[in-house]
């Protein structure tokens, strides 16, 4: 399992939006294969990067507002909200050197 | 060094893991970062595959094929290759956490990648309406319209799975036929939410932050036309993965890898190549197993002809450790 925290539509405000960190929200569902692919994947690079950018997950079946909210349509896709704002998207299951990339100006 | 390393983890990969592993040849399997398991991993339900009546998930398909070949002993490494050196005796594997395999034996099983439209919106709209895997973003689509792009068996398979989500499924398509199989053919023309548009081939994708529609060409009179929608599902085929390979084997016209006769030899001694990355015409999941089938059994016969002490100087039947497995998996 994970060991990313789980957010929800109700805790997305607090854990997200009114978060002083870099937070990186990982839209995902137990039906889509690539989500579980990439999941192992960004809990390797949030251990490695403590600090500097936290994952949450947030399940789309469970909390469809703020999927909705924020025009998901792909999954597994990662937002990184900054200040209540998405500062990046990643969209698709990639290999872990390809997501570091995507993510060096946070991690870097 | 091991006696053979098989990169891939569709049912090519896995059946020649499964028939390596079993003729006591300890296998490592390359089975990629975020692809294990290959294609089938983003189907549903595989009616074709022999031995299970009522069908079976191509997701569990995938992953009981990765459990028989890890019983008889085949290492699975969930990591991409991004160098080979297939040209020595001895073959190096390198992967993406940098470490450096070597095996007298390679089974490059990689199957294919989605081909892509060429469209410069539909890398802009990818994961804003534009998708490839209809199982993983269908869920998005409830109550929508949207467009299946092809005229194959993956293509009918995901019109009639997207049904079950959106209102309105156009299948575009730039022939007057499809070459989809009968069975698929006629689900999809069953369904009273699939609508056809024949000879149509897609030129525009429109859409700012979401795809809002697409733009069409007639491929006989060249007469364009717009359709308001969603999501455009892109199913038009698949182009064999050779990258890492295109420089060191001979590869045929069509792009797969050339293999001598009913083989899997490849241009290279101990080099063997299965599954789709070798098969323009029939690219079944049957079809692959029985290639890899075919690739084992000639990597062993390769083996069963080195010279003994090169052989020995192999990895043993016996080094390997569940535990050992269970560190990379």
């Amino acid at each position: 399992m994970s060991a990313a925290v789980d957010v929800t539509d109700a805790s997305f405000d607090t854990e997200v939006l009114n978060s002083s960190e870099t937070i990186m929200v990982d839209f995902w569902a137990e039906w889509c294969g690539p989500c579980r692919a990439v999941s192992p994947i960004l809990d390797a690079i949030a251990a490695e990067h403590a600090g500097k950018i936290k994952i949450v997950k947030l399940n789309v079946d469970d909390n469809p507002q703020t999927a909705m909210k924020y025009q998901i349509t792909s999954i597994p896709a990662m937002k990184v909200f900054q200040g209540g704002e998405v500062v990046k998207t990643i969209i698709g299951a990639k290999p872990k050197p390809q997501i570091e990339a995507d993510l060096a100006e946070f991690i870097g | 060094m091991r006696q053979i390393i098989i990169i891939g983890s569709g049912p090519a990969g896995f059946t020649a893991a499964i028939y390596a592993a079993r003729a006591n040849l300890a296998p490592l399997l390359i089975a990629s970062s975020v692809d294990a398991g290959g294609e089938l991993t983003k189907t549903t339900e595989v009616d074709n595959f022999p031995g299970f009546p009522d069908g079976v998930q191509g997701p569990d398909l995938m992953v009981a094929m990765q459990k028989q070949a890890e019983r008889f002993g085949t290492q699975v490494v969930l990591d991409d290759v991004t160098n080979l050196d297939l040209a020595g005796e001895t073959k190096k594997v390198t992967l993406g956490n940098g470490e450096v395999h070597e095996a007298l034996t390679v089974i490059f099983a990689t199957g294919s990648a989605y081909r892509k439209l060429g469209l410069a919106d539909e890398e802009r709209l990818s994961g804003m309406g534009v998708s490839w895997c209809a199982t993983c973003d269908g869920f998005f689509f409830r109550n929508k319209t949207i467009a299946v792009i092809g005229g194959g068996d993956s293509a009918m398979e995901e019109a009639t799975f997207l049904t079950r989500f959106a209102d309105k499924v156009y299948v575009i398509h730039r022939k007057a036929e499809l070459r989809a199989s009968k069975a698929m053919q006629d689900r999809a023309f069953a369904d009273p939410k699939i609508e056809f548009l024949w000879n149509k081939e897609v030129e525009h994708i429109y859409g700012d932050t979401l795809v809002t529609g697409i733009g069409l060409r007639d491929t006989v009179n060249g007469s364009e036309s717009t359709v308001d929608l969603n999501g455009v599902f892109i199913a038009i085929g698949a182009d064999p993965r050779t990258h890492l390979v295109h420089d060191q084997l001979t590869l045929n016209a069509d792009g797969t890898v050339a293999v001598v006769g009913r083989t899997s030899r490849t241009n290279i001694a101990g080099v063997f190549a299965a599954g789709d990355v070798i098969d323009p015409t029939y690219r079944q999941a049957v079809t692959a197993a029985a290639s890899g089938t075919v690739a084992a059994l000639d990597a062993e016969h390769y083996l069963a002809a080195l010279p003994k002490a090169l052989v020995m100087g192999a990895t043993q039947p016996g080094e390997y450790t569940p535990e050992s497995a269970a560190v990379s998996a």
